[in-house]
Parts: structure tokens; sequence; C-alpha cells
């Protein structure tokens, strides 16, 4: 018997041999085949960033140095600009979730023509450019533009309000803009939804309200999570919106990097800027990704 | 390490511009001003005469600034022979090596402010900032000086100043407290900023384009500005009910540089000999609102009496105005913009 289990295992290991250097083989060819890919992306990506963190660590006189990162803390209106970008980042990605949620909603409970057509006027603006967009928001929100016309008019206001060149007309502005990144994945999951379960739910006797509370909601959550990613982080980096609506008072992060690259006679400076933006970026993702699972993060993976 | 990185990732750039465009030919020059009309302008003053006479091709580009010649002298990937910049840039960049020396025995710098005249720059033309206010509003009784401007009880209205451009706001700044125009340079940076700290809760919008600053006023976001002359004059010119004087103006400059590196120098320098000279200079104001950097220019009898007194840097309006020092600027601009910057942001 103990002779038997030798010989077995002996064949055992024979065998496990020439599958290991099956795989070996088979992963080297894999390897290879995706090598022009690796290749790309080590090219166009990692040396790129590379590059760029290792020009931030060299001041003006080409010397290394930390002063590029130092800066932020000398200087109070680096802090400020960074408060700055996240206040915009949370309260666009909000006044995205409540508008945004809603309509996904009423688009995935739509028969499917009327959803197709209504998903057009979601997604033609996404296709506009985003400086034309910004652009009307200015002429229908400033001092004499359309909004404050009409409720002057109407005798509703008698001092026109102030909606844009500060934080609400950047709020705005990039809300319309942020909306169909959040709305499309979002629509995306509400429709894998199974009507049976809302069904079922209901049959067993449970409210319309109650049905949406327990059932809708919490299986919709995952397309949530992934369009709040996407949005909170395209906001992070935005700079369109708030250089224009912003009026120099609402400074973000990108147009700092912008202002300083173009002050500093080192590429340092912006670099520096570039790396924590990228940075802190990453760190989010990574804390999404652990507080939402794999597939808040994993945008547009299900259909 | 650096260097040859940057030049490594540079030479890619320049191998695929040189794909892209066909190899010139040694008669052939490339000129980088700021586009728009202020370039067609120069077009038709300086690049197609100098072109005509020398018998050469000028190619034009467009340029963001000091930024963009940075980049192509520290990557030797020049593809300008010459460019415009800002004074204070001319400046700065002077200090960082980045330009050609420029020889006086080709260039002819008689008649040019000798602030404006330097190793390797050499100035152009002048803007001016002016204060604007818009005339449904305040009719002709507006703000006529920075004070007033200051002044939020007598004139109360809603006002943008340049939040990109410290140097001029500073400058305003400065001649609100009331510092007489020939004393406000060497600027007194704390109190300037001082003065941007009084006012700073009034101010609607600070610009960062000369387009923005035009749109402001021309819309009726704002009552008062700070703005350029040339963008002034183009709303007044457009109908729009403004005025504005040259009274406590800031008249910056602007020069040219041949970048370090450029494979046309001499031709380029010849040609920029003809850009300064007082028979191209008196063209620029017949075509665009900014002013010869050449005085020699009004006395060429080109330009038309009564275009005169419109002109910023005719002899009787700089009188009026603060000339912004390019050299105190290439020593003071990182740490004022860095403090301005910090005020201004909310």
């Amino acid at each position: 018997m103990r002779s038997a289990r030798l010989h077995d295992g002996a064949g055992a290991t024979l065998n496990a041999d020439a599958l290991r250097a099956d795989a070996r083989r088979e992963s080297f060819g894999l390897l290879a085949l995706l090598s022009p890919g690796l290749l790309l992306v080590f090219a166009v990506i990692i040396v790129p960033i590379g590059w760029l963190f290792w020009l931030s660590l060299f001041d003006e006189a080409g010397q290394l140095s930390a002063a590029n990162y130092a800066r932020f803390f000398e200087q109070a209106s680096y802090i400020k600009t960074f408060v700055t970008t996240f206040k915009v980042a949370f309260t666009v990605t909000g006044a995205c979730i409540v508008l945004g949620y809603p309509l996904a909603y009423m688009l995935s409970q739509l028969p499917r023509r009327a959803a197709g057509v209504c998903l057009i006027f979601v997604i033609l603006p996404f296709w506009t450019s985003v400086l034309v967009r910004t652009y009307a928001w200015l002429v229908i929100l400033q001092r004499k533009g359309l909004v404050n016309t009409w409720l002057m008019d109407l005798g509703v206001i008698a001092q026109p309000l102030s909606l844009a060149n500060n934080f609400a007309g950047v709020v705005i502005g990039m809300t319309h803009i942020m909306l169909p990144f959040l709305v499309l994945p979002l629509y995306a999951s509400m429709k894998t939804i199974d009507v049976d379960c809302l069904r079922a739910g209901m049959n067993l006797g449970a409210s319309p309200a109650a049905t949406f509370r327990q059932i809708f909601l919490p299986l919709s959550l995952p397309g949530l999570a992934s369009g709040v990613v996407i949005v909170f982080v395209l906001c992070l980096g935005f700079f369109v919106t708030p250089a224009l609506m912003g009026g120099g008072k609402v400074i973000m992060w990108a147009m700092r990097m912008e202002q300083t690259t173009s002050l500093y006679s080192n590429w340092g400076a912006g670099a520096a800027l570039g790396v924590v933006l990228l940075a802190v970026t990453l760190a989010l993702l990574g804390l999404f990704q652990w507080l939402l699972g794999a597939r808040a993060t994993g945008v547009w993976s299900q259909r | 390490m650096k260097k040859r990185l940057c030049i490594h990732g540079m030479a890619v750039a320049g191998l695929l511009a040189s794909v892209a465009v066909p190899a010139s030919a040694a008669d052939t020059i490339t000129v980088a001003s700021w586009g728009g009309t202020y370039q067609e302008a120069q077009t038709k003053a300086f690049f197609d005469p100098t072109a005509k006479e020398l018998g050469i091709t000028i190619k034009q580009d467009t340029t963001n600034g000091l930024d963009d010649v940075r980049l192509q002298v520290t990557g030797n990937a020049v593809k300008w022979d010459i460019t415009e910049l800002g004074a204070d840039e001319c400046a700065r960049g002077s200090k960082e090596g980045l330009f050609e020396k420029l020889d006086y025995n080709v260039i002819d710098k008689s008649g040019i402010n000798p602030k404006l005249v330097h190793d390797d720059w050499v100035g152009i033309s002048y803007t001016s900032v002016v204060l604007i206010y818009r005339t449904d509003v305040f009719g002709d009784k507006g703000p006529k000086t920075w004070a007033d401007f200051w002044n939020v009880e007598k004139f109360p209205g809603r006002r943008a100043l340049s939040g990109s451009q410290a140097t001029e706001t500073l400058s305003v700044a400065a001649l609100a407290k009331g510092i007489p125009i020939d004393k406000v340079y060497p600027v007194d940076i704390d109190g300037a900023l001082q003065s941007v700290d009084k006012i700073k809760g009034h101010i609607d919008a600070w610009w960062t384009s000369g387009a923005q600053a035009m749109q402001l006023v021309k819309d009726g976001e704002v009552d008062m500005a700070s703005i350029w002359n040339g963008r002034a004059g183009t709303l007044k010119k457009e109908g729009a009910p403004v005025a504005f004087s040259f009274d406590q103006g800031v008249l910056t400059a602007d020069c040219m540089v041949i970048p370090k590196g450029s494979k046309n120098k001499d031709i380029a320098m010849k040609a920029l000999a003809k850009f300064v000279s007082p028979d191209l200079q008196a063209n620029l104001p017949l075509y665009v609102d900014n002013g010869p950097a050449n005085e020699k220019a009004f006395e060429t009898g080109k330009i038309p009496p009564e275009r005169i007194k419109d002109i910023n840097s005719a002899p009787e309006n700089v009188k009026k105005q603060v000339l912004q020092d390019p050299a105190f600027w290439r020593d003071n601009l990182v740490d004022a913009t860095e403090k301005f910057n910090n005020l201004i942001q909310q």
C-alpha cells in the first residue's frame, strides 16, 4: 500500500512537472501576446507619471529639494485651494445624486422607446463642448441674464440674485456637466434590476414605498456608487467651468496648476501639484474600493 | 538626468513637428505673437512689409507666453525665430538665459525707452490698463481715478479687476492709495496688498483674460472694471455705453525676443530691426489700439493727428500714466503673486 501510494505520487509528480511546464509555456505565450499592450501602457502612462514625479523634486535652481511640496504649507492659498476643490467636488456630487437618482429612476421605469428618447436628452448635452455649455450658463445666470431678468420682470425679486461669478455659479455649471456621468451608469444598473423581485415584494404585502426602499434602492446602490466615484474624481481635476464661472474667487486645484506653471520657472512647481492631485485621487479610489467593493470602481462594468 | 530626459522627450516632439511641417528654407522665419486682432494688425503693420522688403517668408504661430519659450529652449526644440512676450516675461526669461543676445548694430534702438532696450530683448508695443465704467449707470460722472474706484460709498456698483495679472492690479492698488504716478515704482507690495484687501470684498469678478474683462463690462455684469485699452476701444467701437481715459493708466510694454537656439538668428535680427523701426512702428496704431514702442513713430507723419490722441503711447498720453517696470517684476513677481492669490481667494 505504501509503495502503491509512492508510485501514485511519483506519477502525479511526473504529470505535475509536465503540466507546470505546459502552464509556464502558456503564460509566457500570453505574456508575449500582451507585451505590446504592456509596453504601450509603460510608455504612455508609467514613464510620464514617473517623469512628472521626478520633475517635482527639483527647485528653481535645478537642485534636488522638497521646496515644491513645502510651498503647499508655507502659502496659505494652496490649502485654501485644496479645501475649495473638495468643497466643490462634494457639493456637485451631492447635487448630482439629488437630481440624477430620480431622473435615472424615471428613465428605468419608462417604456423602452420613451426611455430611448429621454436618454437622447441626457446624452446630447454630454456631446456638446464643455466650453459652449459653460458660456451658455453664464448667459443664463449672470446679473442681466435670463433668470434674473425674468424673475425681476415677474416681480419675484427686487435685486438680481448673484448666480454667476461665485461658488453657486460653479456648482450649477459643473452639476450640469457631471450629471450624465452619474445618470448613465445608474440607469444601466437600474435596468438590470429584475422587475419580478419588486412584484414579489408587493405580492407579499409591501407598500410601493417599502418595496422601493427595501428592494430597489439596495439593488441600485452599486450603480449609484460607480456614478458617484466618476463624478467625484472628475470634479477634483475640473478646470474650464470653475475658471469661467467662478469669477476668479473659486480657485480649484487644476486652475492653481496652470497659475503655478506659468509663475515659476521650473516645471517642478506645477508637477508637484499634479503629483498631489494624482495621489489624492488614487487614495480616494482606494478608499471607495475598500468601502463599496470592487463593483463601484469597476466603472461601466455592469450592463 | 533631468535635462537628458527633457531633451529626449522634446526630440521626439521635434521629430514629429518636423515631419508635419516641411523643412523651412534658409530665408524663412517663424514669428509668434498673441493671435487675434492684435496679431492681424501686426501682420499688416510689421510682418508683411518686412517680408517684402527683405525678400523672406515670415511664417506665423501663436504663443501663450514665457512657458512656451521655456519649453522650446530647455527642450532643444526651438521652432520660433522671434516671439512676442510681456515685458516682465522678457525680464524673467532673460534672467533664465532663454534668449539670444540682440545685435544693436543691426537693430536701431533710438526712440525706444531705454528701460525697454536690453541685451536680449527689446520693446515692441504698449498696452494700457485703464479704468472703464458704464455710462448707462453713471452718466459722465463715473469713477475717473483709482481712488474713485476704491470709493464704494460715492460710486456704488459692481466691480471687476484683473486676477491673473497681479502686476497690474497691484499697480492700480498703489494708485488708489493716492501715490503719484511717478512714485508707484518701485511698488510697495505690502502697501498695495493692503489696498487690495480694502476693495476685495466689493469685487464681483477677478478676470483672467482680456475677453472675459470685455464680456463682464459688455453684459453689464459689472459697472466698472480695469481693462486693457485695446479691449476698451473695441467695446466703444461696438457701441457699448462705456467711457474710459488714459488718466492713471498703467502702461505695460510688450517685447520681442529671439529664443536661444533659433536656427535663423541672423535673418531674425534683421526682421526684428525692421519691426522696431519708426516707419513700421507707425503702421501699428493704424490697425489696432496698441501704441508703438518707438516714439519716433509719431514723427513719421504716417499717423493722422486726430488718431494720435487715442494712442496710449503718444507722448501726451504717456505723461498721464504709470510705466510698469519690468525689472521690478522680474525680481518680485513670484512672491507678490503668491501673496496676491492668497488675498483674493475666497
